[in-house]
């Protein structure tokens, strides 16, 4: 733009102080667009760095041990052999325990907050359960091990031993010394604290449903679990599925609880009755003894594994939640 | 009036009854859990205060003492944390919201990984800061437990910036653009007044999240049994103590490790629940 002839020097002071301003402006908008731009990408390079950090960190391991870090069940922190077989195995194990508890309960209790209760009842129940999501997971530690151990041992896990321990088949799963601490337990507590974050996506999920394509379905003359069953379900199916796995990225990670009542084994039963031990239990049981690079390397490349497995669980989670939202055009 | 009475129609009646008698005994199932844990922590925790708690250091294993170097470090890495977590956090969800429109592909890859950021594993947050700021420098710190912490902080601040700022109606972007006022004047002076409450709230659940949080504080700032002699050596916090203590033999180290648990819980839930509350009644306008 050419700058237009002025009349007096009055205006050409003003027009340069106004350019002046207008420069200013610019550059401080710039200048505040970048910082926001920055600290965006940080978010972005984090995550990236979480996982070169640790597989560094742990390269001694993987050098040492290859494939055998993987598949080896021996861990000697002594004669300096780690194989982490056992831990992947609790992980495993005991998330599987937690969803096999929290999908049918957390499908339940949306089916109830979103069909079953009377509307004034939804928000302070669908409350009450959030807080389950709130409580911090040491106390489920503690109440774990000072309250679900000793009933556990005294009332639940003999019967557990009599019955389902003779049943042919899955009878080894079930069988040993009620001793309270163990694979079932950390399962048990897994699951009650996975149940708010499944059943809440759950429920928003559920409440997306076109009220058109509900009402269709009740004015056929469906019942309410016809709806639920044949309309609901199939409509926000990807998006339960990727609740599903959100639960599921919580429970291979979590620590604290399972920590307090696993039991720090590091020996391959069967039975789930008896104490095991999981990645992250390991990594926070055992960080601060680590007496060698090569033990300290090892626990690091543990959280590798813990990483990438709960990140390609997260991310299938959230590809699935965007399906729905695509659907739904937000 | 047609009525069905066959088999099937009693058949479908018996099938509806009997899963919403499920869904209401799953509903009493979660709920049983909450009382339980919740009377548990509450009864114990109530036992086990006393003054002491608030005025003497942890004691050493068998003794008798109190919280207070364990309080006041969590209290010093939680600020920190917040301080670190909430700027970033504001800022990358203000980007997000405000200044990503024309990059939908790079404003969505930062959202995918916040997404992720916010349900990984603690404990994977808090080797990562141990191999960048213990390690590298030698010894564990209040420092980095705070750095751990703002790491959690960081993607609950980030989405529910992004989220309040995507509610902001528009005509308040356009009124205050068109008066010729800067873009980072509008975002700082026009946006961010109407989206503080929900900005806050973001960051009282990051505070919420964090207070309880003892995983990563395990590789960070380590335990201390004594007062800190600054945030640049190892510090206690209540959930590591609360640990400790709780895998401990003794019983006075058990009492204390309840009254750590019941003072982390109320804090926790009444910070999480107020933070709700608070939103609840201070929505932007027009924007349900």
């Amino acid at each position: 733009m050419s700058a237009l002839p002025t009349g007096s020097g009055i205006a050409s002071v003003d027009e340069a102080r106004s350019r002046a301003r207008a420069a200013a402006e610019t550059r401080q908008d710039a200048a505040f667009h970048w910082t926001l731009f920055a600290a965006a990408g940080f978010v972005l390079v984090i995550l990236g760095a979480a996982a070169a950090s640790m597989l560094w960190g742990g390269r001694q391991a993987f050098e040492t041990f290859g494939w055998h870090f993987i598949v080896s069940d021996e861990w000697d922190a002594v004669g300096h052999q780690f194989g982490a077989f056992v831990p992947i195995y609790g992980t495993l194990v005991s998330s599987a325990i937690a969803m096999i508890i929290a999908i049918p309960v957390s499908f339940g209790i949306a089916l109830f907050l979103t069909e079953i209760a009377p509307t004034w009842l939804r928000a302070p129940i669908g409350a009450a359960i959030e807080l389950l999501a709130g409580i911090p997971s040491i106390i489920y530690g503690m109440w774990g091990l000072f309250s679900l151990v000793p009933f556990m041992a005294a009332n639940v896990l003999p019967w557990v031993d009599g019955n389902l321990g003779q049943v042919p088949g899955i009878g080894p799963l079930f069988r040993g010394p009620p001793l309270g601490i163990g694979m079932l337990t950390a399962g048990i507590v897994l699951g009650i604290m996975v149940i708010p974050f499944i059943s809440s996506v759950m429920r928003d999920v559920f409440q997306t449903v076109p009220a058109s394509l509900k009402e269709s379905a009740y004015a056929l003359g469906s019942t309410t679990w016809e709806v639920v069953w044949k309309v609901v379900l199939p409509y926000t199916r990807s998006a339960v599925v990727g609740g599903i796995f959100l639960g599921l990225g919580r429970a291979l990670g979590e620590t604290m609880a399972v920590t307090f009542v696993l039991g720090n084994a590091h020996q391959l039963s069967t039975s789930l009755l008896m104490p095991g031990n999981s990645i992250a239990a390991t990594i926070a049981n055992e960080f601060t003894e680590a007496d060698s690079d090569i033990y300290l390397s090892s626990l690091i490349a543990l959280g590798f594994l813990l990483f990438v497995v709960t990140f390609v669980v997260l991310a299938i989670a959230r590809v699935m939640l965007y399906n729905l939202a695509r659907k739904e055009g937000r | 009036m047609l009525r069905a009475t066959g088999f099937f129609y009693r058949r479908r009646r018996a099938v509806d009854l009997f899963a919403k008698t499920l869904g209401i005994a799953a509903t009493l199932f979660g709920l049983f859990w909450l009382a339980w844990i919740l009377l548990v922590t509450l009864n114990n925790g109530i036992h086990a205060l006393a003054p002491a708690i608030f005025t003497q250091n942890t004691p050493p294993p068998g003794g008798e003492g109190g919280l207070a170097n364990a309080l006041f470090g969590s209290l010093e890495m939680s600020i920190l944390g917040v301080l670190i977590g909430a700027p970033l956090g504001i800022a990358a969800g203000t980007y997000l919201a405000e200044f990503a429109e024309r990059h939908h592909a790079w404003r969505e890859s930062v959202r995918f990984v916040n997404d992720i950021l916010l349900s990984a594993p603690s404990i994977v947050l808090g080797l990562f800061v141990y191999t960048l700021a213990v390690r590298s420098v030698g010894h564990f710190s209040g420092w980095s437990g705070g750095i751990a912490l703002g790491l959690i902080v960081l993607p609950v601040v980030v989405r529910t910036t992004d989220e309040t700022l995507r509610l902001v109606p528009n005509i308040m972007r356009e009124a205050a653009l068109s008066l010729g006022i800067p873009r980072w004047k509008v975002t700082m002076q026009v946006l961010y007044r109407a989206a503080a409450p929900g900005i806050l709230t973001g960051v009282l659940l990051g505070l919420a999240r964090i207070s309880g949080e003892t995983a990563p504080l395990l590789f960070t700032s380590l335990n201390n049994q004594y007062w800190a002699s600054s945030i640049n050596a190892p510090t206690a916090s209540v959930p590591v103590v609360v640990f400790q203590f709780a895998m401990s033999p003794y019983e006075s180290w058990h009492a204390l490790a309840w009254a750590g648990a019941f003072i982390v819980t109320v804090f926790v839930l009444l910070l999480s629940v107020g933070a709700r509350a608070y939103l609840l009644r201070n929505r932007i306008e027009g924007a349900g």
